[in-house]
């Protein structure tokens, strides 16, 4: 009834989402609603299951009970595959690339996804050199506009980290998932890469799971914490700040 | 942001072999591998240089699975094997030239491969391993029972060798690798260029991380479906010219030993093309100076050489050879930047 909620549309939506690994569980009925257009930080504890719930929301793990929609359609059960198509993309929190291609390489690999060249065997892979343009502009983008061409296997860790943020833009997603993209990287880094996210972010949906605190108050409109597989708080960073409960919890430690 | 801010900067440049230069060599392998192709029947026994180019392309049909996508078939003597059988039931029973009887071999063994590749390819490693062998065993047994059709255990004899009624073709061994030589190249130039398009740029990406493959978008099972059955395909063309060359199929060709030259990519280095008519040059080769000399103890012998290469040269003959080669050139001309 309310105007207001008229611009409010959710993109995705979990409900009672629950992930058990042999009787523990490490998602236990999440309710989780991502709205379009926002930055949404996932934050707790390690192990308290954000990467689980990426895996969950990705495809690459099955709920054991719950639904997850995307834009109002059911996703449950889904492959990685078809969710990526579906305009979902992540990063992952171990750096995940393909030790013998170049960046070049992996980003025709990226934009070739959705058009079905990757089909064809009986064609020169010349044909992947369409997407150069577009490969440059992301590499551009993250910052390596001179990428080697060597096999990502002997890249820098910053240059993987960032190679693996322009991979998962290629797909040009609906919603993107970043799993701590600032994992390991020093102050200068982090604050590059906060810039980045933040760029990347304008006209999307992100979901952002990182441990810094400084990362989750600069990039993010509402954070949700997590602890032990469950939702303990959610709301504006400075709603959550101030939560008695994850001040206890979690905020309790002083932070930079 | 600006390019000092790349993490880019910290990146030590170091020697890569510039494009144009490594085209260079692919081209004068190339035309080393085609005069070799040609020259094999002066140099040695002609019925003995087919085997080897029919193992050189078995070989590659390993190699595309093993060496480009990650996975070890241990079953691949199914469709080199039916494929053996097929064509000589076609050349016995059709009596169309042989080219075409072979053609027929390779599509059953492609067809085989589908429902084959299809229950296989979810499982990886040794499990891969274990089913493709065991669908392999499935098929050796129905060829030993199904006596009226293969001949059971005496096999199937008298396979002719129809060429349009060229009569050398036909009847020496010789013009006969010439007629064949040329399916075989066919086969080999089919690796490379489904090696060489976006399909194998995905198999790389495949068999060097799966699951990054699937977040970007790509159905890793059905790629991995899709190369199984052009691998058999290639096995299958491989497996049609050996049953020809021979006159005849035994089970031989389905039996798990046969599958066992999975060794042959390995010893002369996979994920390198060349390396599996590396390999099944020195095999063969080998087999037939040691047979021609009364040596009973040939498994012994081979078994030996291929544990001592496996140790010494973990690339393989030709990776090894290759990396040297790359090694040395890159030492002496550093790649300009760009
Ligand atoms: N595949 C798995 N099998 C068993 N337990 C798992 C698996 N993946 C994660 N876990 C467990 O689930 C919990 C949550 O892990 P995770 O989602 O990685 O946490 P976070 O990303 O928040 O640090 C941890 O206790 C972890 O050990
Ligand atoms: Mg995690």
């Amino acid at each position: 009834m309310a105007p207001a909620r008229t611009e409010r549309e959710v993109l995705l939506a979990t409900r009672g989402l629950t992930k058990e690994f042999r009787g523990f569980q490490a998602v236990r009925g999440v309710d989780l609603d991502i709205e379009r257009g926002t930055v949404q930080a996932l934050v707790g504890p390690n192990g308290a299951g954000k990467t689980t719930l990426f895996n969950l929301l990705t495809g690459f793990l099955t709920p054991t009970s719950g639904t997850i929609t995307l834009e109002g359609r059911d996703i449950t059960g889904q492959q990685p595959e078809q969710i990526a198509h579906l305009g979902v993309a992540r990063s992952f929190q171990i750096t995940s690339l393909f030790d013998q291609l170049t960046a070049l390489e992996h980003l025709e690999l990226a934009l070739a996804s959705p058009t079905g060249l990757g089909r064809r065997f009986w064609q020169s892979e010349r044909r992947l050199a369409t997407f150069h343009g577009r490969a440059d502009e992301l590499l551009d983008q993250v910052g390596m506009a001179h990428p080697a061409h060597r096999p990502a296997g002997q890249f820098a860790y910053g240059q993987k980290r960032a190679l693996e943020l322009a991979l998962a833009l290629a797909l040009d997603p609906k919603l993107l998932l970043l799993d701590e993209p600032t994992a390991g990287m020093g102050l200068e880094d982090v604050d590059r890469t906060i810039e980045l996210v933040r760029r990347i972010a304008t006209g999307r949906t992100v979901v952002l799971v990182d441990h810094n605190m400084h990362v989750v108050g600069s990039l993010a409109d509402r954070v949700t914490v997590l602890q032990q597989g469950e939702i303990l708080a959610e709301g504006t960073y400075d709603e959550v700040r101030t939560n008695p409960d994850v001040v206890t919890a979690y905020l309790g430690q002083p932070h930079a | 942001m600006t390019e000092q801010s790349a993490p880019t900067a910290q990146l030590e440049q170091t020697a890569e072999v510039a494009p144009a230069r490594r085209s260079t060599v692919r081209w004068v392998l190339l035309a080393i591998g085609l005069v070799a192709a040609i020259a094999l029947p002066w140099f040695v026994y002609p019925p003995v240089a087919m085997d080897i180019a029919a193992w050189a392309l078995f070989a590659i049909s390993v190699d595309l699975l093993l060496g480009y996508t990650g996975l070890l078939s241990f079953g691949h003597a199914a469709f080199w094997g039916s494929s053996a059988y097929v064509t000589g039931l076609i050349a016995i029973h059709v009596g169309v030239p042989f080219p075409v009887a072979i053609l027929g071999g390779m599509l059953f063994a492609m067809l085989i491969a589908v429902p084959i590749g299809y229950l296989s390819v979810r499982r990886t490693g040794i499990y891969f391993a274990m089913v493709t062998l065991a669908f392999a065993q499935m098929i050796y047994f129905v060829a030993n029972q199904w006596h009226s059709l293969t001949g059971g255990e005496n096999g199937l004899q008298g396979i002719p060798r129809s060429f349009f009624g060229i009569e050398q073709v036909e009847t020496d061994a010789f013009y006969f690798y010439y007629a064949a030589v040329g399916l075989i190249l066919l086969g080999a130039w089919a690796a490379w260029r489904i090696l060489h398009s976006p399909f194998g740029r995905v198999l790389v990406a495949i068999r060097d991380n799966p699951a990054r493959a699937r977040a970007l978008g790509y159905d890793v099972e059905r790629y991995k479906v899709v190369v199984f059955v052009l691998s058999a395909g290639l096995a299958g063309l491989a497996g049609g010219v050996f049953s020809i060359s021979h006159g005849f199929a035994s089970l031989q060709e389905l039996a798990w030993t046969t599958s066992g030259k999975v060794v042959l990519p390995v010893l002369g280095g996979i994920g390198t093309l060349w390396g599996g008519p590396v390999g099944a040059a020195l095999v063969v080769l080998l087999e037939d100076k040691l047979a021609t000399i009364g040596f009973d103890g040939i498994g012994i012998i081979t078994g030996s050489i291929f544990i001592v290469i496996v140790l010494l040269f973990r690339r393989g003959l030709w990776g090894t050879a290759r990396t040297v080669l790359q090694g040395l050139a890159d030492r002496r001309h550093r790649a300009p930047r760009d």
